[in-house]
């Protein structure tokens, strides 16, 4: 039966359930291609055959035929698809320099891929954030605890939150805060304390940016 | 590795199947037999038992489903395809009498997922098909999740021998998430 090898493809990827990448198998799908090749040119003659001769018994034949090649291209396909998937995935595990084991098993389109991808995630993290950028692939758990340890960037004086205490935000100071995610509570705040709300916007955008760019 | 970033293509539901879904290519990788209705010329190479070179009208052959799909045609009669063995009446009893008995590994490992593509062929029986499949699930449900939810660091090979490749996700989605919590 035709299409036997693209299905090893999938095999072999389907064998790896947890989004390991194994090595790009060029001779499969040199093969794959090949056979194509062939049903597409017996396709052809066939063609030819029915419309001069009026041969009309060849039509299931060449239905059958086409059938294979539409199977064998969603296999190809399908393989292709699923390889990047595992190379996007690749970077949110990795970071951006890849170990050597892993780069050989991609082909050549594939790191180019992978490049681009790369740089448009770099270009849209440094799009959030104000001037530094935000690196959206650290800190992919969302926080368990309800205090987080905040560091201030500017110098703020002394600054009281809703509970009564007041505490004081100087450059570079570390200090422990609760992590109010309320809209209304971050807006009546909002005029005075622009580097507190710079701080936890920053956390907020990470977790929203992160679960929208995976899927 | 840690599996969160790599999210593959689903199986798709019911009727549908994802293209680039890589378990819905290897269900319809799956063997229906088949009778041919028309001759298909020059072909006869792909059934071993003839010898002739065409494929003659009204062969039995065992045929993949995405062979099968392809060449379908409601109106025109170029192939019917015969229920596999465990869709049948009298496999139907065993599964409303206990769901939980039968090794659904072994009679095909997609048995929820051929039995729904199945019902694009148009048997008359495919009603009962449906609802025996529905039934049979529901049946399995239970038991599956709760070993799945108390077999914590155990070796779960015996459980998941039985089950087919739809309750296996579900069964290793559930491990999974017991873990994490």
């Amino acid at each position: 039966m035709f299409c036997e090898k693209a299905v090893e493809l999938i095999r072999e990827l389907h064998r790896m359930g947890d989004g390991q990448l194994p090595a790009f198998s060029e001779d499969s799908i040199r093969q794959v291609l090949e056979e194509m090749k062939a049903l597409y040119e017996q396709n052809q003659s066939d063609v030819n055959e029915a419309k001069c001769e009026g041969k009309s018994e060849l039509i299931p034949t060449i239905k059958f035929r086409h059938c294979c090649l539409l199977r064998n291209q969603r296999c190809v396909a399908a393989y292709l698809y699923d390889r990047l998937l595992r190379i996007r995935a690749l970077r949110w595990e990795y970071g951006s320099v890849l170990p050597a084991n892993i780069r050989f098993h991609m082909c050549a389109e594939e790191l180019e891929w992978f490049n681009q991808y790369k740089k448009s995630l770099a270009t849209f993290m440094r799009s959030l954030g104000g001037d530094e950028g935000l690196d959206i692939t650290q800190d992919m758990k969302p926080p368990k605890s309800l205090y987080i340890e905040v560091r201030c960037l500017k110098d703020h004086g002394e600054f009281e939150i809703d509970d009564g205490t007041v505490i004081l935000l100087k450059k570079n100071s570390q200090v422990y805060l609760r992590i109010k995610l309320s809209y209304i509570h971050l807006n009546t705040h909002f005029f005075f304390i622009d580097d507190y709300f710079y701080i936890i916007v920053r956390l907020i955008v990470l977790y929203i940016a992160q679960t929208l760019l995976k899927k | 590795m840690d599996t969160q970033s790599y999210m593959p293509v689903p199986p798709g539901v019911g009727l549908e199947e994802n293209f680039f879904s890589l378990d819905d290519i290897l269900l319809s990788h799956q063997r229906l037999p088949c009778r041919t209705e028309n001759a298909f010329p020059r072909l006869g190479f792909l059934e071993k038992s003839s010898e002739t070179p065409d494929i003659l009208e009204g062969t039995k052959m065992e045929m993949p489903l995405w062979l099968a799909k392809g060449l379908y045609e409601r109106k025109r009669r170029v192939l019917s395809v015969d229920l596999p063995k465990m869709y049948r009446e009298g496999w139907r009893t065993v599964f409303g009498a206990d769901p939980n008995v039968v090794d659904l590994h072994k009679m095909g490992p997609y048995f929820y997922g051929l039995g729904s593509q199945l019902l694009h062929f148009d048997s008359p029986e495919n009603p009962e098909i449906a609802q025996a499949i529905l039934q049979t699930y529901i049946g399995r449900f239970r038991r599956t999740m709760d070993s799945s939810q108390n077999a914590y660091n155990e070796d779960t090979s015996a459980l998941v021998e039985r089950l087919d490749f739809l309750e296996r996700t579900l069964f290793r989605e559930g491990k999974s998430v017991q873990r994490k919590w």
